[in-house]
């Protein structure tokens, strides 16, 4: 009985994993500009991975060979790297003026040219809105 | 510059405890690497945890040069209450990306955001920027020099304002808790 109910759940995770993983590479050809298509592969790395490891971590620990906690390591590593990618993307984006789509032009505040010179009396100024 | 980030810990003047911060620079650092070992070996054996005690010593010297700032984390409370906040709205937030991906015609009204921010410590600024791309829907996208402003693309989105406030009240707020006191 524990058996059948474990396999359950390692598969349940296993397809949850899966799906979310589908979905975020279906982003990437369903979204029209380059910004919206940065949204899937956060996704797929956040939960679609995330399922896939605790699967694994439940399998092993259920097959009897004890915790393997490797996978939390490859977790962490992502969700540590992830976003820095996807955010220097955006940022090269930017200053090479990709096209955004329905969002429009970005804010002036943001503008590609800023980030050339160093202010040399860094003054905030309000974001235009 | 440097009047706009009080909280900042510049290792050459930490004043207390001199030998400590000799002998560990960053203590957070310290710690990581010391888990991270034990992970990898994934083993509490004796000679593992030596190992990584060593290891905990050693690497913040070497890497501490590349991070002069250290770390810091006020909260440990905080940070332990943040991460279920965080781990359910990335459910809800993956839920709700994916199924605006499969409305097959639907076009997703993507805006740019930008939101003031008060956190003012790095570390605190740093991890609401990834906590903001992790979440689907949202990726942040540029900060500005003053680290004042944060340009977020949002993938759909009904109102600025809400959407601002929410990302201030739910994640900023609680952020702040951990690195600032």
């Amino acid at each position: 009985m524990i058996e059948l109910l474990s396999e359950v759940l390692v598969s349940a995770l296993i397809l949850v994993g899966a799906f979310f993983t589908l979905v975020g590479s279906l982003g990437l050809t369903r979204l029209r500009d380059f910004f919206a298509r940065l949204h899937g592969p956060t996704k797929a790395t956040t939960l679609g991975v995330g399922s896939l490891l605790l699967a694994s971590l439940v399998f092993i620990a259920l097959e009897g060979d004890g915790l393997r906690l490797h996978k939390v390591l490859i977790a962490i590593f992502l969700f540590l790297t992830a976003p820095v990618s996807a955010h220097l993307l955006a940022k090269a984006a930017i200053c090479l003026k990709v096209g955004t789509g329905p969002a429009g032009e970005v804010p002036e505040t943001f503008d590609a040219t800023q980030s050339l010179e160093i202010p040399r009396d860094p003054v905030s100024t309000p974001p235009a809105t | 510059m440097k009047e706009q980030r009080p909280t900042l810990v510049v290792l050459e003047d930490a004043p207390d405890h001199p030998w400590r911060l000799r002998l560990f620079p960053q203590p957070i650092t310290s710690i990581a690497v010391g888990l991270t070992w034990l992970l990898l070996v994934n083993s509490v054996h004796p000679a593992h945890l030596t190992l990584a005690a060593l290891l905990g010593v050693i690497v913040p010297h070497f890497s501490s040069p590349f991070m002069p700032i250290a770390p810091q984390v006020r909260s440990w409370w905080a940070l332990l209450s943040f991460a279920p906040i965080f781990l359910f709205d990335l459910v809800i937030a993956n839920i709700s990306v994916a199924i605006l991906i499969l409305r097959i015609g639907y076009v997703p009204r993507s805006r740019w955001i930008t939101i003031p921010l008060d956190a003012r410590d790095p570390f605190a600024i740093t991890t609401l920027a990834a906590v903001i791309s992790l979440t689907p829907g949202t990726v942040s996208s540029r900060l500005t020099e003053d680290r004042r402003f944060l340009l977020v693309h949002v993938l759909d989105c009904n109102s600025k304002e809400l959407e601002v406030e929410k990302i201030k009240a739910r994640y900023e707020a609680p952020i702040r808790r951990i690195f600032e006191s």
